[in-house]
């Protein structure tokens, strides 16, 4: 079962959480520090799998930002690892060319993706719909607006 | 799937754009989007974490302000609702927006609305009192015309929704799975399955309707469905194994690649959704060889198909190996099973090593020779780079520990331990090692000195078991008395050494196990005096650094200690210091020592040696302070309230919201007693039965935060459960291990002679002894041998053998008649409560069996007229009821008026208790079978009759009936019958008790009526943590509140205790004694039900029943 799912970046700031088991609030900046650090300290060649408590920790890198799913131990960690590449897709595909920015940016369009990505959540996965335009709204009021494209890393992470 | 979201949605932006005005001012927009941008910006341009804090604190202060303001349009608190998001995702609290989330999902317009639903998912949990004002909302937009909203409020209740509150939106949902487009039935069905999630009770009368989505023509409403089919499954198996070959055949066809192309991820079909069903596969077949053999097939082919070399089809793999392994074994597949394990293992990727392991780690349990094959990758990732790498092959090698590798493989998890520094790491293994050490320990040196590892390395983060498992193997002892004796000296001596070294620092839990063994065992040592011994728990007693409850354990120790040293100075100083200390604690044991020091006689009387496993009598009831209790309440003092009366009247004054009306107290209906100064002849109540009400109390008192030390049987540490389950040894064919171990061998010959790096001899050294037992030994052990010899420490008898929950849960019943030409072979499954309304849905269970199957239930349903050779599903008392009759040839006819009152003939000498009408089990023209319920007072009988009809004798009839997990079946005498005249009716009584209290699934067939006073019930009511509310419309024909409760009383077989007005009190039991407490009050043709139950389960089930059978009358 996923626990939460989480983009950071490399300098450790949040860009998407979501919850599936209700954690406090002060405990949450806490778990993603440790989280995220816990991430960073690997290198290449070690597993993308670490365990963390009693859960798991899943997590790919795509340019400096870091996609983190925690799940518990009955799950594939290898379904994980391959779900979070077919969400980059989803979100490349509708971004065309998804990079950091979009992602803090367009954070509504974000849980919008992941809830549908995810749907049945915690137990495992759904099939990805692969055009979520159609389902996201947001899009016509949150159009990308270039003057905020040094703010963040505009590196495709994909 | 997509495709078909996609279709139906793209319909709806034309919607959108409707009730989007022209998308509004673009200056606004820009204005908007740029408060978001800003912030984005402002907070990834800062470099410190107090700047950050800051800005936000700036942002949320005028955030407030806005959200607030009165003139705040829709359209700006949808802005401000992403910023809180995005502010609240960062770690500040924006709680002030909640309120307003729920506002904007209530009133907004479909993007708004839409933004509001994503913030309360976000901002709120399950229990969030705020949440209940959702509710209305969500209720309104599931009855929309327009799709989208409806699909918003069925994803914002398939992600958050209060628990209580499901029977609002249950009806309207049900409804949504007839719905014409898919996304809203799929969407139903994950509501559903969060529904399922929180309060199963509530919605087992859809399974049927699960059925249906999961042969929904479309792919994506099927595939939600599993979500709660594998939950389903994982809980009871047994109940859907009729399913295995309609998943066998999903599979197929997903495998196939039959399913739209949308469904592959990197062309491979659907690999999620196969995963998915392979792991509902394995739940079925577990043990069951007829349902393995259907999944046989379509596993190979899964097997064959994933050859595709892609990180998602070593996933498919991976759960294909788990599965393969779980059901009922088949040698080809476990070969190629076993040859998947060693491409992962082998493969030079890392994360699929580390699948490999895992996979290795599982299988190693059923299979043990494949560590032979992969132990020098084995030895590989034991000393790999990766920690995570090296914990998984740690986790391994636990699993084949046996009494020839444990040294090494101890002494590598010690390795880890020691560089770890993560605390759940720790506990963990520290926990592991502790138990390898007292199963497989080859001396007593090497067992004290690991125990001592663990207690010093894992401290005081483990688990409080492993000192008091270890303290009482020390007490307990085996089974010889002069190894015990040697194992106790030298754990004493080895403490001795230990505190002999300066400056080291033990952990409290250490030093505490350290004193009790030498307060206990000390006097073994022929050389240290116990003085000496004395002297030295003083020095640690005079260290500052151990804490006081260390203390009170070395000051125990000392006590113990005291009347075997004689005098001793050290004690007197030691009484001197302590009962002066600002410590209660430790005064009282010092003044304790001090009074028994004065009188050695009895001091050695009280603390005899080494008898600290002799049973104690303790007198529960603390009788002795009878008096003291009568005179303290005779001088006015409040009687004894228990814990969680307290607790209960602490909480009514703390509660901040009030969801009911304030109608529903009881202060008007005489519960006063308990606040009232009749406390006073409550208390003589208690002194006048003390030993039932002073057991009752003690047994109430909480012993939170008091080590439970010592009780009666001596000194009590938890009771383990634990039973061998290290016992891996599986029917292996004994030659292929035999093939192993040559093969090892000669292996290690040709490794000796090849001239080798002096880094691989170690290697090869090292794999050795990690893998000795699983060659040679294990063959013995499969031999007969029985592994146990190789338990060095095995408990005595004390050990309490885990019920052998696995007893088998079939109940059949054979009745059989001599001459016997054609067979009837009826099966049935029935649950005991579902007894009366089996007919209709039997029925339903089969046409849907025909629809979704192809197997046998479908051929076999015209058989079930012809009578001849039938096997049907019903529901049933147990899981699998099987009932064979053989039956003579002769068709005699038999008047079935005849039978029916011999049966009720029966049926008058058990009248003075509540019986169920009797139901026809089967009938044909020579026998007919019915059965009966006879609800008495301690157990359920099941009355089987059995009627000949014919002419003939009827010569052996057996009934047997099979022993079912958590019930009881005993036979009533008089139930063997050799021989049965013609025309006659005989009958077999078994009763049916619940052995321990158990909730899953209760059964009606338990519930009695529990007969108290309505003062009683007062009582019990505020002793109850457990409570369900629930409004239930009554039907016309009981509205009146008498009527409908003796419906209740007569169906449920509830109590009624008193009627007051319109409100009404009524109890009820679950056999053996869990009570359960329903308050009703009557609102014109609304009946408020209100339960309390110290079970947390049973209110709700009754909720269920009470509800089915008023709404249903």
């Amino acid at each position: 079962m996923i626990k939460f799912f989480l983009m950071v970046n490399k300098q450790g700031q949040t860009r998407l959480s979501k919850y599936y088991e209700h954690v406090d609030i002060n405990k949450r900046t806490l778990l993603e520090t440790e989280v995220i650090k816990s991430c960073l300290s690997r290198s290449n060649e070690q597993c993308s799998f670490i365990e963390y408590k009693d859960f798991k920790l899943i997590y790919r890198q795509y340019a400096a930002l870091f996609i983190v799913v925690g799940v518990n131990d009955t799950e594939n960690e290898m379904a994980i690892y391959e779900f979070i590449h077919n969400f980059v897709e989803v979100l490349d595909e509708y971004f065309s060319r998804v990079s950091e920015l979009d992602v803090s940016f367009f954070n509504t369009v974000f849980h919008g993706t992941w809830q549908a990505h995810s749907s049945p959540y915690q137990e495992s996965i759904d099939e990805p719909p692969k055009i979520c335009s159609a389902l996201e709204p947001q899009q016509a009021c949150f159009s990308p607006d270039s003057s905020f494209k040094g703010a963040a890393s505009t590196t495709p992470i994909y | 799937m997509s495709d078909i979201v996609e279709k139906t949605l793209t319909a709806l932006p034309g919607l959108f754009l409707q009730n989007q005005p022209g998308g509004g001012p673009a200056a606004a927009k820009a204005s908007f989007s740029s408060r978001l941008g800003s912030l984005v910006r402002g907070i990834t341009a800062l470099t410190s974490k107090h700047e950050e804090e800051k800005l936000i604190q700036q942002e949320l202060s005028s955030l407030k302000a806005t959200v607030s303001a009165p003139t705040t349009t829709l359209k700006m608190m949808k802005e401000c609702m992403v910023r809180l998001i995005y502010c609240e995702m960062l770690g500040y609290d924006a709680s002030f927006g909640y309120i307003h989330a729920i506002k904007l999902a209530q009133q907004g317009n479909l993007l708004e609305k839409r933004v509001g639903y994503l913030a309360v998912s976000l901002f709120l949990h399950e229990s969030h009192e705020l949440l209940l004002l959702l509710v209305n909302t969500v209720v309104k937009d599931l009855q929309s015309t327009n799709l989208v909203e409806v699909c918003m409020a069925l994803t914002v209740v398939s992600q958050i929704f209060p628990r209580e509150m499901i029977p609002a939106v249950l009806p309207l949902i049900e409804d949504k799975l007839q719905h014409s487009k898919e996304i809203i039935r799929r969407k139903a069905v994950l509501a559903l399955y969060k529904f399922h999630l929180i309060a199963p009770n509530q919605v087992q009368h859809i399974h049927i309707k699960f059925r249906k989505a999961l042969c929904d023509r479309d792919v994506g409403v099927m595939a939600a469905s599993l979500h709660i089919y594998l939950r389903m499954i994982k809980e009871n198996s047994s109940g859907y194994k009729d399913l295995t070959g309609s998943f066998v055949t999903i599979l197929k066809q997903v495998v196939g690649g039959k399913l739209p192309v949308d469904f592959n991820y990197h062309s491979v079909p659907a690999p999620w959704l196969q995963i998915q069903l392979l792991r509902i596969l394995g739940l079925l077949g577990k043990d069951d060889q007829r349902t393995s053999e259907l999944m046989y097939d379509v596993l190979d082919e899964s097997l064959r198909r994933a050859e595709l070399n892609h990180n998602v089809t070593y996933a498919i793999l991976f759960e294909c190996v788990h599965t393969v392994y779980s059901i009922y074994p088949k040698s080809e597949l476990l070969e190629k099973a076993a040859k998947c394990i060693g491409k992962f293992v082998l493969s030079p990727k890392i994360n699929l090593k580390y699948l490999g392991l895992k996979a290795l780690t599982y299988v190693i349990q059923q299979d043990p020779t494949l560590a032979l094959q992969h132990q020098m990758t084995i030895i590989e990732c034991l000393d790999h780079p990766d920690p995570i790498i090296k914990r998984e092959t740690l986790e391994l090698l636990y699993r084949i520990t046996n009494a020839q590798n444990v040294t090494v493989i101890v002494q590598k998890m010690l390795e880890y331990l020691h560089q770890s520094k993560e605390e759940y790491v720790i506990v963990n293994l520290v926990g592991k090692i502790a138990e390898l050490a007292e199963k497989y320990a080859p001396d007593n040196a090497w067992f004290i000195q690991t125990m001592n590892a663990v207690f010093s390395v894992g401290g005081d983060v483990m688990h409080p078991d492993i000192p008091n498992n270890f303290l009482r193997l020390l007490a307990e002892g085996f089974d010889d008395e002069t190894e015990d004796q040697q194992l106790r000296l030298y754990a004493v001596q080895s403490y001795l050494t230990l505190l002999d070294m300066e400056n080291v620092f033990y952990p409290q839990r250490f030093l505490q196990v350290m004193s009790w063994v030498l307060g206990e065992y000390s006097y073994l040592l022929d050389k240290e005096t116990p003085a000496e011994v004395i002297a030295k728990l003083y020095k640690l007693l005079m260290n500052d650094s151990v804490s006081s409850e260390t203390k009170t354990w070395l000051i125990a120790a000392v006590t113990k200690l005291t009347p075997q040293a004689h005098s001793s100075d050290t004690v007197e100083r030691l009484i001197h210091e302590f009962t002066i200390s600002l410590d209660t604690c430790m005064r009282q044991h010092a003044f304790e020592l001090k009074h028994l020091h004065e009188n050695v006689e009895l001091m050695t009387s009280l603390l005899p040696v080494d008898r600290s496993c002799e049973d104690l009598a303790v007198d529960a009831s603390l009788s002795f302070l009878d008096g003291f209790v009568a005179e303290g309440l005779s001088q006015g003092a409040a009687p004894y309230k228990p814990h969680h009366q307290r607790q209960e009247e602490k909480l009514s004054q703390e509660k901040v919201l009030n969801f009911e009306p304030y109608g529903l107290s009881f202060s008007s209906s005489g519960f006063t007693g308990r606040q009232s100064p009749a406390g006073i002849s409550l208390g003589s109540d208690i002194s006048g039965n003390s030993a039932e009400t002073g057991l009752k109390e003690t047994n109430s008192l909480k012993l939170e935060g008091i080590k439970k030390l010592w009780g009666k049987e001596g000194y009590l540490p938890k009771k383990e459960s634990k039973t061998g389950d290290e016992s891996g040894a599986l029917p292996i064919p004994q030659e292929s291990i035999m093939e192993n171990v040559d093969q090892t061998i000669t292996k290690k010959d040709q490794s000796q002679v090849l001239t080798q790096s002096k880094e691989e001899k170690e290697k090869q050294l090292l794999a050795s002894s990690l893998f000795v037992g699983l060659g040679s030994e294990s063959t013995v052990n499969l031999l007969g041998k029985a592994d146990t010899v190789s338990h060095k420490f095995r408990r005595k008898s004390k050990i309490k053998e885990a019920k052998s929950g696995e007893a088998s849960s079939t109940h059949n019943m054979t009745c059989s008649s001599f001459s016997s030409l054609s067979n009837v072979a009826y099966e049935d499954d029935y649950y005991l409560n579902t007894l009366h309304d089996r007919g209709d849905k039997e029925l339903k269970t089969f046409s849907l069996n025909s629809e979704l199957l192809d197997s046998e239930s479908l051929t076999e349903l015209p058989l079930v007229e012809k009578f001849s050779n039938c096997s049907l599903s019903t529901p049933s008392l147990f899981a699998d009821n099987s009932m064979e009759i053989f039956h003579p040839p002769q068709s005699i006819a038999a008047s079935v008026a005849k039978e029916s009152s011999l049966a009720s003939s029966f049926l008058e000498e058990t009248t003075e208790y509540i019986h169920s009408n009797a139901m026809e089990v089967c009938n044909n023209e020579t026998i007919s079978v019915s059965s009966y319920k006879i609800w008495k007072d301690d157990c359920l009988l099941m009355v089987w009759s059995v009627t000949n009809k014919s002419g003939l004798e009827l010569k052996s009839a057996n009934l047997e009936i099979f022993p079912a997990e958590n019930f009881k079946v005993t036979e009533q005498p008089g139930c063997c019958l050799p021989i049965m005249e013609a025309e006659s009716t005989k009958s077999f009584q078994y009763s049916v008790q619940i052995e321990k209290p158990f909730t899953e699934g209760i059964l009606s067939g338990f519930i009695r009526p529990l007969k108290i006073s309505s003062e009683d019930f007062g009582k019990l009511w505020l002793s109850f943590a457990n409570d369900v509310k629930q409004n239930v419309k009554m039907s016309e024909s009981q509205a009146a509140l008498p009527s409908a409760l003796k419906t209740l009383q007569q169906k449920l077989r509830l109590h009624i205790i008193e009627i007051i007005g319109n409100e009404g009190l009524l109890a009820c039991q679950l056999l053996p004694s869990i009570p359960c407490l329903l308050h009703c009050r009557v609102y014109a043709d609304v009946l408020a039900l209100w339960f309390r139950s110290s079970c947390s389960t049973l209110p709700d089930y009754l909720l269920y029943q009470c509800q089915k059978v008023i709404e249903g009358s």
